[in-house]
């Protein structure tokens, strides 16, 4: 038998004063892993964005908004109304000095048709510059279309119409062939058909008219802001939004998140502390005379402060342990709802310094109540002795 | 069970080894190893002054006014007898025996047991010397009532450096001689009041310390189970152990072979000398 085997037999005795001590612990470790994993999650969500759009940058006709998703990220209004983008428009983007730093140019056109009875949008676009620029679309089946005749259908769309590859649907009485199937977004993309820029143009009744135009700057020719200025310059009538900025503020947003969770952190370690100063010491006082007995039969004070310790670091080795799991747990079912796109973070230190965290918090908060067990009187322990 | 007297050295000598060894017996030793005729007078010595009391005096100074347990208590005891300390409430008999186990520094005084000056320890050698020289017997027992019986012998051996095997082993046995052995996996709440009194015994047997400190061990026992549970006091007074026994049961002392009786803190008198109306 070794001091070990008086700390498991008590811990188990005492359940619940054991789970208490767990629990303790456990809530705060859950809390501040849950709350690290979810910053990191956002930061390396908002990175990633960064790393995928590079320097986007789409050109919108300065008008009445309405709310555009582009990569699941909101990047303000496009307009609409009076005031549109032509053919003229994207000549004028071609003519900026800085347009060796601009890596692909997508203009787009975007309308509501009626399709089998439904109503759903339909783009015109490059095809080729529209899947350059937007990488994350990807076709299951089939291909982007080559010709005025041809169409990709979104998931959402494909579904609702019930088109397969090969099928024929009639807009506005231009029959076109579904060449490919988008696989799903979860974003506005999978409500789209999306055809040939002219073709779209010719049935929507909108000749060389463009609802926008998505540009993709190249990193490290020229400074996005400078692309950003000679695009407002060659086209007064348009408004420019750099994708970047709206990454940047969501950057910053997280980062003020992040040091809003290193607040909380740091007063949830002191609360849970607390409740483990609170608890040991209530457990050496209840513990009194049984110490006293420890102390008659030879047990060191040395023995007695590293018997409580023992307690403690076994209660807080399991409450890291359940805590990681506990606050991996709460991340997978929240992050959904702060950040929809985001991944959960897996890092394997994490769970190292959760661990590190309980023991160290744990141990440390139970010195006290362990020295002061140790320096027990062994004669007012037993009384009656 | 017992040390020997003539392993006793042996015994002084390793627990020096571990820290325990006493100053004030270093110079006994070191007569003994004399010439043989010198060296078994120190011997005898020893063994005629195995507890040796001088002067002690214990004064409690709480929030009220002192009290003083013990004025100037005196006693010497030979190793291997089985000492009876009687006496009224308050006469400080469980003072005395607190500070002859080394849990309370006296006032005055000095207390030897075995040549060693309890009192002029360092540090936590006096807890060594509880877990080498001594065995409490408490009166309630005192088991940890999450341990097995056959744990809680093991308890004074938890600090020890041996293998795990041979402190079970030595528990078996322990708890075999006092006729528990069928019982060992039972926790202390499963077991009688004379059972549990025998696990008490068997933990502080369980280290073969020459000497057991035993405060009332009958006082929560029927009269059928007093007389096993002295019996066996008396099978290993038998066996050459030192026992000096507290207690307030006149019914008992006829296992002493040596019983004092205190009051007011002082050695009051020594049966049968004792006035017949000395109150007990």
């Amino acid at each position: 038998m070794r001091l070990r085997t008086i700390a498991f037999s008590n811990l188990w005795r005492r359940k619940a004063r054991a789970a208490f001590l767990v629990a303790g612990i456990l809530i705060g470790v859950g809390t501040v892993v849950a709350l690290l994993s979810l910053t990191e999650s956002m930061t390396g969500q908002a990175q990633a964005t960064m790393q995928t759009y590079g320097a986007n940058i789409v050109v919108a006709p300065d008008g009445k908004d309405v709310g555009l998703s582009y990569g699941g990220m909101s990047i303000g209004g496009v307009s609409v109304g009076d005031k549109v983008l032509s053919q003229a428009d994207l000549e004028r983007i071609e003519s900026i000095p800085a347009r060796s730093a601009i890596s692909v140019l997508a203009p787009e056109l975007v309308g509501a048709v009626t399709a089998k009875g439904q109503r759903l949008l339909l783009m015109g676009a490059d095809p080729a510059a529209e899947f350059k620029l937007k990488n994350w679309w990807s076709v299951d089946t089939g291909r982007p279309p080559a010709n005025g005749h041809e169409v990709v259908a979104g998931a959402a769309a494909a579904k609702a119409l019930h088109l397969q590859m090969g099928d024929y649907v009639t807009i506005r009485g231009r029959r076109f062939t579904v060449t490919g199937l988008l696989r799903e977004t979860g974003g506005q993309d999978d409500q789209l058909l999306i055809a040939d820029l002219g073709a779209v143009q010719r049935i929507l009744g909108k000749p060389g008219q463009l609802t926008l135009i998505q540009v993709a700057a190249k990193y490290g020719v020229t400074p996005v802001d400078e692309v950003v200025r000679q695009l407002d310059a060659a086209l007064p009538q348009a408004k420019v939004t750099a994708m970047q900025e709206v990454v940047k503020s969501r950057l910053h947003a997280v980062d003020q998140f992040k040091g809003f969770s290193y607040a909380i952190v740091g007063v949830v370690i002191a609360i849970e502390a607390l409740v483990v100063f609170i608890t040991m010491m209530g457990s050496v006082n209840e513990r009194t005379h049984e110490i006293g007995v420890f102390r008659a039969i030879g047990f060191r004070r040395v023995h007695i402060t590293r018997l409580i310790l023992l307690e403690a670091v076994v209660a807080s080795l399991l409450a890291g342990v359940l805590g990681y799991v506990a606050g991996m747990a709460v991340t997978y079912a929240v992050l959904p709802a702060v950040a929809k796109e985001a991944q959960v973070a897996w890092m394997p230190l994490l769970a190292v310094a959760a661990i590190a965290l309980a023991v160290v918090t744990g141990g440390l908060a139970s010195l006290y109540p362990a020295l002061h067990a140790g320096k027990m009187d062994p004669t007012e322990a037993l009384r009656a002795l | 069970m017992r040390a020997p007297v003539t392993e006793r050295d042996d015994r002084t000598a390793g627990a020096a080894a571990a820290g325990a060894a006493a100053e004030a017996g270093e110079a006994g030793r070191d007569a003994a190893a004399q010439t043989a005729p010198a060296g078994q007078a120190a011997v005898d010595e020893r063994a005629t002054r195995f507890i040796d009391v001088r002067g002690l005096e214990k004064t409690f100074s709480g929030n009220g006014a002192p009290v003083q347990a013990l004025r100037g208590l005196d006693l010497t005891v030979v190793e291997g007898s089985f000492l009876g300390v009687m006496g009224q409430s308050g006469s400080g008999k469980s003072t005395f025996l607190s500070i002859l186990g080394g849990l309370s520094h006296p006032t005055a005084g000095s207390i030897g047991v075995d040549g060693i000056d309890l009192y002029k320890l360092p540090g936590e050698r006096l807890a060594d010397f509880r877990r080498e020289y001594l065995g409490f017997v408490f009166q309630s027992f005192n088991l940890v009532p999450y341990l097995t019986a056959l744990e809680n012998v093991m308890l004074p051996l938890t600090v020890k450096r041996m293998p795990g095997a041979e402190k079970r082993e030595r528990a078996e046995s322990v708890l075999d001689h006092v006729g528990l052995a069928d019982r060992a996996g039972h926790l202390p709440g499963k077991l009688s009041g004379g059972e549990q009194e025998r696990a008490a015994i068997a933990r502080a047997l369980v280290n073969e310390p020459p000497l057991i400190l035993a405060d009332e061990p009958t006082g929560a026992l029927d009269s059928e189970t007093t007389v096993e549970i002295m019996d066996l006091f008396a099978r290993l007074n038998g066996e050459g152990m030192t026992i000096v026994m507290v207690t307030h049961n006149p019914e008992i002392k006829r296992y002493f072979d040596r019983t004092i009786v205190l009051r007011d803190g002082r050695l009051d008198c020594e049966l049968p000398a004792c006035a017949a109306e000395t109150p007990l």
